[in-house]
């Protein structure tokens, strides 16, 4: 797994790789003092880190417009960043205060940012799928020619959800790009003991009248030329795509998971296909960066993400009142 | 008798009756080589097998089917939701299926099936990840609802959920599973499906609890009693069928009665156990039977938020002072 793009023609310009090796190797920092506060009991409930799958996130939200729209599931904090998130909304999210994204009220697994287009990190595996064909329908009923691009995991490809929305989003030709992060596990069950087929392309792509597109998820330049030609698609009006993009999770499925499931040797395997490092190399090799300037990088990125936690530590908690408030657009009528 | 954990207590459970039973088997999302996401089914893998002991993919209106399916052609499967949660995913299967299938086929067939797992406001996990289901389901004719609060009640009740013919939603409490307390040896130990337990006896006021709430309630009593009010605690434990005559024999000495519960006041249990009262023993009451309830509003993910929405040990000694017009 994991050989970066030949070098016949980059995908991308030398501005905008320096600027997704940046959001990556932010993304990574947060995630890395994430779980020192969730150790520390900053960060409570449950807890899923990204650390390993950047270049999927960068790589396809990197190639959207800014009126694209965004869905994710409960690992959601790299789509929020790489959606351009403020890190300190994060953050704050995390720590439970009210300058948080959600105001306090959805923790790490409900990040969203309207504005940005980023509807949600949502945590009922598969839940949000529909969701995203249901904007798509949108667009499409607006006359619009955005996208919207929904990420999942490779165990939400058992939900009856999933099913139901390719066959309706095939069907009516909907703008939804939809992104399986096969990360070759769901929680503590290995793909193949949750999938008839190991061949996730098949199972989403071709059985619904979409294209199936199996990619190398930790080569970001591959990430962003496959997600562009589905963009194309959506916005022509040719309807959904699927993607395939095969990566792998550093880290534990939670905070709390012991990962008992995976051999030492298979997690430092997959290590050797970490995408920032591989793409920190491919830069290097072209030239388009050099060590001073990376240097210079990671102490920057270090110092964003100490500024947002200072941030969240600092920030006030929600009020009492708050309670009750955002739950309908009408006056809240509490039946107590 | 041994001091066991009230994980340990619902294991004991389901395997010293997979072993009376070969048609009973274990199903859910990582139960078996996970050995459970909150590790109760913990070595069940190794004891019985992967016939016996089955991982399924995340597909719970899938499996859930599956499991009544076979419930009626004569297996007997306990079917574990990772959290409650997650059950409404398969809402139609259980309401639909489940709960109307002997009623809708003139009694021509039954289904023996335990749906089990944890519930509740575990700490910080947010609106998607905290429901209290137990009203949802018990609104429901057809489906026995039980909640243990005891490692005691979670292994007697889930032997005789098991045991038992009909479908059951058993429904445990995530902050209860590492409670120790004492449990019974005796393989046919069993609680009696629709039978209370008055857990502390009393004069002035009657509390109704289950679950997870009955700890705070045991401390608000312990507190009453500080100033001289002697509260009788009564732990439902069978939601669905209640035993109104334990409450009505509870009530018609103390003429007073406060409820106490996890879950969002309207059209909650404790909406309908209040009515139970009224229309069998109006005469008996003194005050207006009074509730303690999480607040009505979607879990926020706040600590700060969240420990103000539930019920707490002084929001039930200021409803017991009410009802005793103090
Ligand atoms: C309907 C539902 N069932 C179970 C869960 C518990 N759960 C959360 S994540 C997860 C595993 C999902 O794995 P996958 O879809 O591969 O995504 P990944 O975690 O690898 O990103 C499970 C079982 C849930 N959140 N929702």
């Amino acid at each position: 797994m994991a050989q970066t793009t030949t070098e016949a023609k980059p995908a991308v310009t030398r501005n905008q790789s320096v600027g997704w090796l940046r959001q990556m190797l932010l993304i990574r920092r947060f995630e890395e003092q994430s779980a020192k506060l969730y150790q520390q009991q900053k960060i409570l409930g449950f807890c899923h880190l990204y650390s390993g799958q950047e270049a999927v996130a960068v790589g396809s939200i990197g190639v959207l417009r800014e009126d694209d729209y965004v869905f994710t599931a409960y690992r959601d904090h790299g789509h929020a960043i790489a959606r351009g998130m403020d890190p300190k909304a994060g953050m704050a999210e995390m720590l439970g205060k009210v300058s948080g994204c959600s105001k306090g009220k959805g923790g790490s697994m409900h990040f969203f940012d309207a504005e940005k287009g980023f509807m949600g990190g949502h945590a009922i595996v598969g839940s949000h799928i529909p969701l995203a064909a249901g904007v798509a329908f949108a667009i499409k009923y607006k006359g619009g020619d955005q996208a919207c691009l929904c990420y999942f995991g490779d165990g939400a490809m058992d939900q009856g959800a999933l099913h139901e929305a390719f066959n309706i989003a095939s069907l009516w030709k909907l703008p939804v790009i939809y992104i399986v992060e096969n990360n070759m596990m769901s929680m503590g069950t290995q793909l193949h003991r949750h999938s008839w087929t190991t061949d996730l392309t098949l199972r989403g792509g071709p059985a619904y009248g979409m294209p199936g597109i199996l990619v190398d998820g930790n080569d970001i330049e591959e990430m962003a030329r496959v997600t562009r030609d589905a963009l194309r698609r959506a916005r022509a009006g040719e309807g959904p795509s699927f993607i395939e993009a095969k990566t792998y999770r550093f880290r534990g499925h939670s905070m709390s998971d012991p990962m008992k499931y995976r051999s030492k040797e298979e997690a430092e395997k997959a290590k050797e296909g970490d995408p920032i490092v591989l793409f920190e190399s491919l830069l290097k090799e072209r030239g388009w960066i050099d060590e001073p300037t990376l240097e210079e990088m990671h102490e920057k990125i270090k110092a964003e993400v100490e500024e947002a936690i200072q941030f969240a530590e600092h920030a006030p908690e929600p009020p009492l009142e708050s309670l009750y408030q955002d739950i309908t657009v009408a006056p809240f009528i509490p039946q107590e | 008798m041994a001091v066991i954990q009230y994980r340990e207590a619902l294991r004991q459970a389901m395997v010293e009756e997979m072993e009376r039973d070969d048609r009973v088997f274990l199903m859910g999302e990582e139960v078996a080589e996970y050995n459970g996401a909150y590790k109760v089914s913990q070595g069940m893998l190794d004891q019985f097998g992967p016939r016996r002991i089955i991982d399924t993919p995340i597909s719970e209106n899938g499996f859930c089917g599956i499991g009544i399916g076979a419930a009626m052609v004569g297996l007997r499967p306990i079917v574990e939701f990772m959290t409650f949660s997650f059950s409404y995913v398969a809402f139609d299967q259980l309401v639909n299926n489940a709960a109307n299938m002997r009623y809708m086929s003139g009694g021509q067939f039954s289904v023996p099936i335990v749906f089990r797992g944890n519930s509740g406001v575990g700490g910080s996990l947010g609106a998607t990840h905290s429901h209290r289901p137990e009203a949802f389901y018990a609104h429901v004719p057809g489906l026995t609802v039980l909640m243990p609060s005891t490692p005691a009640d979670a292994k007697g009740m889930l032997k005789a959920a098991i045991r038992s013919d009909d479908p059951i939603i058993f429904i445990e409490h995530e902050n209860l599973l590492g409670d120790k307390g004492e449990v019974s040896d005796d393989r046919d130990f069993l609680v009696p499906i629709g039978k209370a337990s008055i857990v502390r006896p009393g004069r002035d006021v009657t509390l109704i609890t289950y679950s997870r709430m009955l700890k705070i309630t045991l401390a608000a009593a312990e507190k009453l009693a500080e100033e001289g009010i002697d509260a009788e605690v009564i732990d439902l434990r069978s939601i669905r069928p209640l035993d109104i005559d334990t409450l009505v024999t509870s009530v018609s000495k103390t003429h007073r009665a406060v409820i106490i519960e996890e879950d969002w006041p309207y059209c909650g249990i404790g909406a309908g156990i209040s009515d139970r009262i009224m229309q069998k023993a109006f005469d008996e009451l003194d005050a207006p039977i009074r509730r303690v309830t999480a607040k009505d509003v979607p879990v926020p993910y706040s600590r700060v938020l969240e420990a103000a929405m539930l019920p707490d040990v002084g929001k039930v000694v200021a409803q017991v002072h009410d009802v005793l017009y103090r």
